[in-house]
């Protein structure tokens, strides 16, 4: 009796082959090159580039100062005005006669700055704090529970209303350290629900068996498998301080001295621009704004995606 | 109490009056490292008033004596929680003698009613659209046109404020520019004055509905897929129930629970970016009088409306927190087997 090769085994195979999640983890296959992913992160990077190579390319003291041609309108919107102003201004002057230009600069890395110092101390915070409760649990996990649900009841911006209204002129830096104090509650969150589930899974249970340290449980097993919660977390995080820091700016209690994009607006608002009909006073900043609140939401998609595969399938 | 876990309730209660007893702390205390001096500001305030300021060393100790400021802090503050307790928020320095509880009480009815209106248009529109975006029914069209609205959800309301303003009240002239009703419309139940009020509400609500709904739908939308491969979904179509049917008792029912919780958190939130709208907007909220008393310098105002407004925040945050077990009998049943 001779023994047939069975015709369905080498298809079999390969499409066992096929199945292998190590195989199909090529370079187009992963989740981290998401399109929401990288157009966000590509239209934030532009951003912040225009911050830093602009401060090198173009003149930037006349911010503070101002010039002669006021109320100009940037290139491209040409009215009779336009004749005195050279191609100085492209995109237009203020009522004060600030090169707009030059303002958005420097005003969109020191709104960005504000986000982004205020989110790494409120995640850093956020991450110490998740980790102790969800670890240690009893008196103290109840403690850092309640105390986290009672701050995010509260709005930032109301107790830093009071705040600013109190003392005044702050700086970028205490700016971003003062809406900090309101950036750590939703990362503790997070993380105190991650870790609490994470410790009855497998892979912690063996490292504790194993003898290893809390320490090294923690940083080491746990920490690497929050990654992509952790960069949601932050995305949002300097969003809601930026449209915190923007809000303060907004009503005139940002830093006095130190054009941003929202002291920008303020000023705008303030000097009637609206009726007079000077669209690209506020209407720059506030696009700007816009694209950057959008390249954010695109990023925390993105992320979203990735560290939810379900999500990925619609 | 209608069948939800005592402990429960106790847990909610307690979060709820801590959570406005750090926030109005928190108003009275930063106030007390401030180098300004409410007593010098009202002083000021009178001499530029062209008030009689001769002896302003003795008018200062008088106004720090009715301030109640040369009390021992403790009783500064005790004084300042019992107040609280009986709305009794002081007396405003910019519109004296006028108490603050009542320039709240002027406003809040505005902010109430502009908030109440988007915050509803903004959670059904939000959560519909994104359960339409799973549902495999939908047509492909929505799937489309529905996601390029998203590219407004996370833009601040005061930011699509602005847009608006400049496009229906400066170029098209369609509806007015500021306010809260026209200025020649005396205040009243008739039509005139309603829908005078109407007219002027509808930009500031259209700022907040446009940026905000958007946030829901994405929340909807995941929570949807999440509920979209759960067993119980696949046999309810399996015996052949109406799709629609399946979507609404079946899916939405399940996924929209988790929204009503974000709902309340996201509160605050609204609030904040609602005060912002009416500042830009010169409507008579809360956010106006904020933006005046900041102006003014005006604390006894900046703190009222502060607390307030926390107080609404927190009371909203504590009623969905009461509601949520008579929607969702497993918070009742899992609270009752821990206890």
């Amino acid at each position: 009796m001779t023994v047939t090769p069975d015709p369905q085994a080498p298809n079999q195979q390969t499409a066992e082959a096929n199945l292998d999640p190590v195989s199909r983890f090529n370079r187009f296959d992963n989740p981290w090159l998401n399109p929401r992913l990288l157009w966000g992160s590509g239209i934030l990077l532009v951003i912040i580039l225009g911050g830093i190579i602009g401060r090198m390319l173009w003149d930037t003291d006349l911010v503070f100062t101002g010039s002669t041609p006021l109320k100009l309108p940037p290139l491209g919107f040409e009215n009779l005005r336009r004749q005195e102003g050279i191609a100085d201004y492209p995109l237009g002057t203020d009522g004060a006669g600030r090169d707009m230009l030059a303002m958005l600069i420097i005003g969109t890395p020191n709104t960005l700055m504000i986000g982004a110092i205020a989110s790494v101390i409120g995640m850093s915070l956020g991450i110490f704090l998740g980790f102790t409760a969800g670890f240690v649990g009893g008196r103290v996990d109840d403690t850092i529970r309640v105390l986290s649900d009672v701050m995010i009841t509260i709005p930032p911006l109301l107790i830093l209303v009071v705040f600013q209204a109190s003392f005044g002129d702050v700086s970028l830096v205490m700016m971003a350290f003062l809406i900090a104090g309101f950036m750590w509650q939703s990362p503790t969150r997070l993380i105190r629900a991650q870790v609490l589930s994470m410790k009855r899974s497998g892979y912690v249970q063996m490292a504790q068996l194993s003898g290893a340290s809390t320490f090294h449980i923690m940083f080491r097993e746990m920490l690497p498998n929050l990654i992509p919660y952790l960069f949601g977390s932050f995305i949002a995080n300097v969003t809601t301080a930026i449209v915190t820091a923007v809000g303060l700016e907004v009503l005139g209690l940002g830093p006095q001295r130190i054009p941003t994009l929202g002291r920008v607006i303020y000023d705008a608002i303030n000097s009637g621009a609206l009726i007079q009909n000077l669209w690209w006073w506020w209407g720059l900043p506030t696009a700007l704004l816009a694209t950057m609140f959008i390249a954010l939401l695109l990023i925390n998609l993105g992320l979203d995606e990735v560290s939810n595969p379900r999500l990925r399938k619609i | 109490m209608f069948g939800i876990p005592r402990s429960y309730l106790i847990n909610r209660t307690i979060t709820f009056v801590l959570t406005v007893f750090i926030a109005a702390t928190l108003i009275w205390l930063i106030p007390r490292f401030s180098p300004v001096d409410p007593a010098e500001i009202m002083l000021s305030r009178m001499a530029a008033g062209g008030g009689a300021v001769a002896d302003s060393e003795a008018i200062l100790a008088q106004l720090r004596a009715d301030f109640g400021l040369n009390d021992p802090l403790i009783v500064q503050y005790l004084k300042y929680m019992g107040n609280l307790l009986t709305f009794n928020l002081g007396i405003s320095t910019a519109s004296f003698p006028t108490p603050v509880s009542v320039l709240i009480a002027q406003a809040l009815p505005w902010t109430l009613g502009l908030m109440i209106l988007s915050v509803v248009i903004t959670f059904v529109i939000g959560n519909a659209l994104g359960a339409f975006m799973v549902w495999e029914r939908t047509p492909k069209i929505w799937k489309v046109v529905i996601p390029t609205f998203m590219i407004f959800t996370s833009i601040p309301p005061i930011l699509s404020g602005l847009l608006l303003m400049y496009i229906f009240s400066i170029t098209l002239r369609w509806l007015p520019l500021t306010g809260s009703y026209g200025l020649t419309v005396e205040p009243g139940w008739d039509w005139a004055f309603i829908s005078s009020v109407i007219e002027h509400g509808t930009l500031p609500a259209l700022s907040i509905i446009v940026v905000t709904f958007g946030f829901w739908t994405l929340g909807m939308r995941g929570l949807m897929i999440s509920v979209q491969g759960e067993d119980y979904v696949n046999l309810a179509k399996a015996k052949g129930l109406k799709p629609r049917y399946v979507l609404y008792k079946y899916m939405v029912r399940n996924a929209i629970l988790p929204q009503i919780t974000a709902f309340a958190l996201k509160i605050g939130l609204l609030v904040s970016g609602q005060i912002l709208v009416e500042r830009i907007f010169g409507y008579n909220g809360m956010g106006k009088l904020l933006y005046d008393a900041i102006l003014d310098q005006d604390f006894a105002v900046i703190q009222g409306v502060s607390y307030i407004i926390i107080l609404m925040t927190a009371l909203s945050v504590f009623l969905v927190d009461l509601i949520y077990p008579l929607i969702d009998p497993r918070i009742r049943l899992s609270e009752e087997a821990a206890t």
